[in-house]
Order: C-alpha cells, then sequence, then structure tokens
C-alpha cells in the first residue's frame, strides 16, 4: 500500500468540509458552537429587549439604597439604615459561617463515621451503615425542617424560665439557657475594648484581630521552638525538655491580650421577653449546622470508607507484621495513602455544603439568599439582578474552595520521581 | 450529534413561541381569546383567598376575580386561580403568567412606579398589627422592646416593624417566615412573641386557631396598608377594566343593588345612575370593551361589595372583620366611586 506523505495543496475544496473526514468533525464542531453562541446570543438579546420594552433595564444602582429592614444575625455592624450591599455582606458572612462550621464538623465526623464503618465490631459496623443510609437517603430540606421543628417544638420559650417555679432551668451553673428561640450561653466582654478601624467600606474589629495576632504568634513560636528541639535532637541525640515553653507560647500570649482588654464573662439573663447578655446562638443556625453536618457527613463517611478500601489489604498487613496495632497502622500507613483518594470527591463534598447552606431560608437564617436573593430581591423588585448577583457570588465561593482544595490535594497526591 | 442538535433547535423553537404569546396587545384581548381570566391569588388566607373543603376558591379577594370574569365573559366560573407567594407575585404578574394580581398586596409608590405595576384601585383598606399570646400580659405595642417577632419576608410589613421600633426607640428580633402557615406554627409554639402582619391576616389567622380566645391582637395598627389589585403597567384599557368592575361593586352597594333585587332594578330603576350602571340605558360597556351588561353580570356573581365583606371577612364570620375604614363615605368610611356617566 502506497503512503501518501504530501497532500496536493492547490486541491482544497469547499466541499472537502463536509465530505473529508479529516475536516468534517471540525467543520461540525465549529457549526455546533456558532449555533450555541448565536441561541445564547439570542436568548440574552432578547431578554435585554423585553426588560427595555418593560421599561426595566438592568441596574445594579439599587445596592447603594437604604436597606430599611433588619436582620437578626449580624457579624459586622448593620442597621436598617444600611444599604442594600452592606445587607449582602451581612449575609454572605452568614453564609461563610455555616459553611466554615459545617464544613469541618462534615469532615469530623465523616472520617468517624466512615472509618467506623469499617470496624471489626459487628454493632459499630452496622449503626453506621443504619447512620449513613438513613441520612444520605432522605432530602436534605426535609432533615433542616426536622431538625427546627424539633427545637421549635420540644425546647421551652424563654417565657417558661420566669417565676418562683419555673417550668424549665438553666444548666451549666445557671449560665446556659435551651429555649425554643436559641442557646444562651455566656461570652466575653472586653471593658477596654480597642473599637472598631474604619477601613472604607470594611470595618476591622481590633479586639478580634489582636486576639487573632496573639493566638497565630503563640502558634509561630512554639513552631519555632519545637524545630528547635528537633534540631538539637538530631545533633546531639537528646530531645530538650519543651512543654512548659510551649504551653507559655501558646497560652501566654492569649491570656496577656484578655487581661489588656479587661476580659471577663457576661452570663445570660432573662429580662423582659427574652435572655440578654451573654451571646445567643440562634436556633436556626444550629438547626442548618446540625442538618447540614449529618446529611454531608454520610456522604464523606462513604468516601472515606472507599478512599480506606482502595489502600491494598498486604499494607495493613505489613503494618501488622512489624507489630504496629490497628490505631498506629490507621494513621500512619493506611489515612496518609488514602488521603489521595479521598480529597478529590471531598472537595466536591465541600461545594455541595456550601451550595447547600442556601436552603436556610426555610428556617429563617438569613444567609446570603435570605438578604440579597430574599428580602432586598422582593424590597427592590430587581430579580434579575439580585440573582445573577446571587450566582456570581456563589461562584466565586465555590471556586475558591475549590482551588484552596486543590492546593492541599497536589500537596498530599503520590509525588512521583 | 444529530439528535442534541434536533432537540437544540426544538429548545430555541419553543422558547421563540413562548416570548411571542408574552408580547401579546392587549390583555383584555388576550383574556377574550383564551376563553379565561388567570388571576393571581394569595396561597391560602382564610376569608381572602382560600380553597374550601370541596376545592373551590372563596374569599374576599377570590370575589373580585369572579366580578372580573363575569364582566367580561358573563361567566364568573371562567377564572383560573394562580396562587402567589409574597416573593413570587409580581414576577408572576410581569411575566404574563397571572393577567391581575389580586392578593393582598399594599399599594406603594415603589411597586407603582419602579416595579412597573399599576394599582388601579383599594379593596381592602387595611393596617399592620400585631397579635400577641393573651397571657404575656401586653396590651399595647410599645410595651414590645426585646420582644421576638414572626415576620413574613418580601412585604412591606418588614420595613414597617423596622420603622416603627426605631421611631420608638425599641430593640426587637425578627424571625423571618417565607408562609402565613410557617408563621403560625412558630407563633404558637412560643418560638415569637408576636406576629405580625396586616390585621386583616392576624383576624384571618386567629380565625383558623383551635383557640383564638386566648389571642389578642394588639390596638395599634402601625402603618397604612392599602390593599387592591394590580396590573402590568402600560395597559391602561386592561386596568380600567378591573378598575371600574370594583367601582361598580362598591356603587352597587351604595345605590342599594343587591344580588337580589339586581334583575327588578335593571328594569325598574329610575334612578339614571343606576340604569346607566345595569346597562338599561345608554353602553357604558362599549367604552371599555365590553357588553352592555358588564356591570350587572359582575354585580350578579357574588353581590355588591357590602355583601362580599359580610358573606368573607365580615363580623358573621369566624374572620370577624369590622367595616371601619371600609364603609361607604355616607357611613363613615372611605369607598368613594366616581360617578357612572
Amino acid at each position: 500500500m502506497a503512503v501518501v506523505t504530501e497532500e496536493p495543496k492547490a486541491s482544497f475544496r469547499l466541499g472537502m468540509l463536509i465530505y473529508d473526514t479529516r475536516y468534517r468533525s471540525i467543520t461540525i464542531q465549529i457549526v455546533v458552537l456558532m449555533l450555541v453562541m448565536l441561541g445564547a446570543a439570542w436568548l440574552i438579546d432578547n431578554l435585554l429587549r423585553n426588560l427595555d420594552a418593560l421599561g426595566r433595564g438592568i441596574s445594579f444602582g439599587f445596592l447603594w439604597n437604604r436597606a430599611g429592614y433588619d436582620i437578626n444575625q449580624t457579624l459586622v455592624e448593620y442597621t436598617n439604615d444600611s444599604s442594600h450591599a452592606r445587607a449582602t455582606l451581612v449575609g454572605l458572612l452568614n453564609t461563610l459561617l455555616i459553611a466554615f462550621l459545617g464544613c469541618i464538623a462534615a469532615t469530623v465526623v465523616g472520617v468517624i463515621a466512615g472509618v467506623l464503618r469499617l470496624s471489626n465490631n459487628w454493632v459499630i459496623a452496622r449503626l453506621m451503615t443504619v447512620y449513613v443510609e438513613i441520612f444520605r437517603n432522605i432530602p436534605l430540606l426535609l432533615w433542616i425542617l426536622m431538625v427546627y421543628t424539633v427545637f421549635t417544638e420540644a425546647l421551652p420559650a424563654p417565657n417558661a424560665f420566669r417565676g418562683e417555679n419555673p417550668a424549665a432551668s438553666m444548666v451549666l451553673f445557671d449560665t446556659v439557657a435551651f429555649t425554643n428561640r436559641y442557646t444562651a450561653v455566656p461570652w466575653l466582654v472586653f471593658d477596654n475594648s480597642m473599637g472598631w478601624l474604619s477601613l472604607g467600606p470594611i470595618w476591622l474589629n481590633l479586639d478580634l484581630a489582636l486576639i487573632v495576632a496573639a493566638l497565630v504568634g503563640g502558634f509561630l513560636i512554639n513552631r519555632t521552638i519545637l524545630r528547635r528541639a528537633t534540631r538539637i535532637q538530631e545533633a546531639t541525640g537528646l530531645r530538650p525538655t519543651t512543654w512548659w515553653q510551649s504551653i507559655l507560647a501558646l497560652f501566654g500570649p492569649i491570656i496577656l491580650v484578655f487581661l489588656f482588654l479587661g476580659t471577663h464573662l457576661d452570663n445570660p439573663s432573662l429580662q423582659g421577653f427574652n435572655f440578654t447578655g451573654g451571646l445567643q446562638v440562634s436556633n436556626s443556625l444550629v438547626a442548618l449546622w446540625l442538618a447540614l453536618t449529618l446529611y454531608t457527613a454520610a456522604f464523606i463517611a462513604e468516601i472515606v470508607r472507599a478512599g480506606i478500601n482502595a489502600i491494598s489489604r498486604g499494607q495493613s498487613e505489613a503494618a501488622f507484621a512489624l507489630g504496629l496495632r490497628p490505631g498506629r497502622t490507621m494513621n500512619l500507613i493506611i489515612l496518609p495513602q488514602a488521603l489521595r483518594v479521598i480529597i478529590p470527591p471531598l472537595i466536591s463534598q465541600y461545594l455541595n455544603l456550601t451550595k447547600n447552606s442556601s436552603l436556610a431560608i426555610a428556617v429563617g437564617y438569613m444567609d446570603l439568599r435570605g438578604t440579597l436573593g430574599g428580602i432586598t430581591l422582593n424590597q427592590t423588585g430587581r430579580g434579575l439582578e439580585a440573582m445573577m448577583l446571587l450566582m456570581l457570588i456563589y461562584l466565586i465561593i465555590s471556586l475558591l474552595i475549590s482551588s484552596a482544595m486543590n492546593v492541599y490535594n497536589n500537596s498530599v497526591k503520590l509525588k512521583e520521581r | 450529534m444529530k439528535q442534541s442538535v434536533f432537540l437544540g433547535t426544538l429548545a430555541a423553537a419553543t422558547l421563540f413561541a413562548g416570548v411571542a404569546m408574552a408580547q401579546g396587545t392587549s390583555t383584555l384581548d388576550t383574556v377574550k381569546a383564551r376563553g379565561e381570566l388567570n388571576c393571581g391569588v394569595n396561597t391560602g388566607l382564610v376569608g381572602f383567598a382560600a380553597p374550601d373543603a370541596s376545592g373551590n376558591w372563596q374569599g374576599f379577594d377570590v370575589a373580585v376575580c369572579k366580578a372580573v370574569a363575569a364582566a367580561i365573559f358573563g361567566d364568573a366560573s371562567k377564572v383560573v386561580y394562580i396562587p402567589t407567594t409574597s416573593s413570587d407575585r409580581f414576577e408572576q404578574l410581569t411575566s404574563g403568567k397571572i393577567d391581575f394580581l389580586v392578593r393582598n398586596t399594599t399599594w406603594t409608590f415603589s411597586r407603582d412606579t419602579d416595579l412597573k405595576m399599576d394599582f388601579v384601585g383599594v379593596n381592602y383598606y387595611d393596617g399592620q398589627g400585631f397579635m400577641v399570646r393573651k397571657d404575656l400580659g401586653v396590651s399595647s405595642a410599645k410595651e414590645l422592646n426585646g420582644a421576638t417577632i414572626c415576620i413574613q419576608t418580601g412585604t412591606t410589613t418588614e420595613l414597617n416593624l423596622a420603622d416603627y421600633f426605631k421611631a420608638n426607640n425599641m430593640a426587637y428580633t425578627a424571625v423571618p417566615i417565607e408562609t402565613n402557615a410557617e408563621g403560625e406554627q412558630q407563633y404558637l409554639a412560643g418560638a415569637c412573641d408576636a406576629y405580625t402582619t396586616d390585621a386583616s391576616g392576624l383576624a384571618a389567622t386567629r380565625a383558623a386557631f383551635a383557640d383564638p380566645d386566648n389571642h389578642i391582637i394588639l390596638p395599634e395598627i402601625i402603618s397604612k396598608e392599602p390593599l387592591g389589585p394590580a396590573v402590568r403597567h402600560g395597559d391602561s384599557a386592561w386596568g380600567d377594566v378591573i378598575r371600574w368592575t370594583m367601582n361598580a361593586l362598591v356603587a352597587a352597594e351604595e345605590f342599594g343593588i343587591t344580588s337580589a333585587n339586581i334583575d327588578e332594578l335593571a328594569t325598574s330603576s329610575q334612578n339614571p345612575e343606576v340604569q346607566r350602571l345595569l346597562g338599561s340605558s345608554d353602553n357604558l360597556g362599549a367604552m371599555i370593551g365590553l357588553d352592555v351588561e358588564w356591570a350587572k353580570n359582575a354585580i350578579k356573581a357574588s353581590g355588591n361589595y357590602g355583601e362580599i365583606f359580610a358573606a368573607t371577612i365580615g363580623e358573621s364570620t369566624p374572620i370577624g372583620l369590622a367595616r371601619g375604614l371600609n364603609a361607604q363615605w355616607t357611613q363613615g368610611g372611605l369607598l368613594y366611586t366616581p360617578p357612572f356617566r
């Protein structure tokens, strides 16, 4: 068979775009791409035209108008005189809070459940199977509503704590009250608070900044101490005593900061309709957090189990042969290898949890969907703008989580040399 | 590939058809051609719009739908009731899914202008109030400092509440809820001290409780809430149909026309305005694109304004609302219809 080495260039005809197999697939792809783009352009154009016909062009000016409504959980300063943009920020922080708490708790519960499901103990393994199958096979919204309803109906109203013979009483030396609205717990109060530092649209809480700085600083000092100890150990074979230095480095700065700020605990007490003082953790937050955690943890448990099962049995047998106990085998041999299998699907679970947190509106937790996509949307009537902004913000959050987790994934994945 | 291209084309074609429908001319022509009226009502508020035991929609707002359908078609049953929530009602209207909205909707400046709707009148003059348990020992809204308050999101009540507490220098915690049913559940479980919405809505909600006597509605009315039907901006002819149908119901009460005596009055009345209204002289219907007996049919659908009020939310019903501001102007109320001539 003759091998054609060179195409006669002059012979290219337009018909070859369809009949020549070398070009056909490209032609089809280009045509389809053009059709898709035309379709999208037509839809967008149509939308803009229709909006124009209604006299409602796209405008984001509403973000700077006065919001006028109150939000029940604000991590940064917010009043009803603030702008819709500020309300959006409050909602965003609430979303990030629930996503952060949820991801951490779901990972902890999920890893424990996944490992226990592989336990040799028949009862524990079956219990975990039941947990996983029940939670991941019932819609999340139902779990959220169910937990919230249980809190609302089963716990006493603040009113029940009143009077000589109250129907309900506070626990833990009269410092914590579980009510059907919130859990009131003691909280730190700073007598010498340093207030807020205004940085344009963002205000920085100086107390919080100082505490974070002390914690991070303590951690860094401790790391230096431990490194130095390791260096000495490697040089001399003797590890110097470091425990008191570590304790001093870790807790010293934070205690000094607390003393400096004049910190004391403020206990909640019943005044008027509600408890005042301390910190009130709303039931909507706890219910949402609990439901999101248990639901996502069921999926994570399966991912962990799959990851562990992916490590060949020979690895643990070899570890046992070396005399490692099961606990250490898991921590030192199995889990580090299993992480390579676990991390990628774990990322999607984190993304799922973050996106699922938009169900918060069902229990009145004012997240991004509740502020920007809820009240702001309704009060301004700017549905399209609010939804586009909402989608953009969720997209950015998800991409950030995903890229951060990918960095971590790169650090644990198999390094081939 | 072929299949996906085909499906894509199909989807595009469907969208095109959908948009072409939405860009129809006058709503009145569209409704006439369709043969049915799409009426946006509440998802379920006893007395105003809720399906009864046999699934038929009943209520004060529903009566407006029936009257309009009767004015257009001469048949009050040609209505499709489309339940709307407080958050999706305006989108439903502007997107053309409903022909007009009559859902305890407050007429406000921004809704009338910025949201591109036209309010065609007021069928109920309302105001925002508070409901609390009797055993809470509260007798005035001014005593609610520090209270937890349940409130439906996406309503004017949210802003009124913030304004009222600010003006009185009081603090509160809001529990935002999506639907009235959810609000009831939260309030009854004691998750909030007070429930706030329009006073008429509170009365309707309380009527559905197992123990209505243990709850009181506080005397303060903290806002003006003129509730009325709304149409899309820019379709004045359609707006006229709704506006004058409502006016006909109010005028009928003023002139003493009831569903019982309407046929008799149509032939025997010597009052020229009654004759014009009922179509025995002149042809007012032609001026708004309806037949000559439009108002007669509208009134016959469920009676005049007073009859509708008494049958759905009046003092003899479980809702138990007094006429108050919603009495005729001759009785000290605000109902005052322009003349039919």
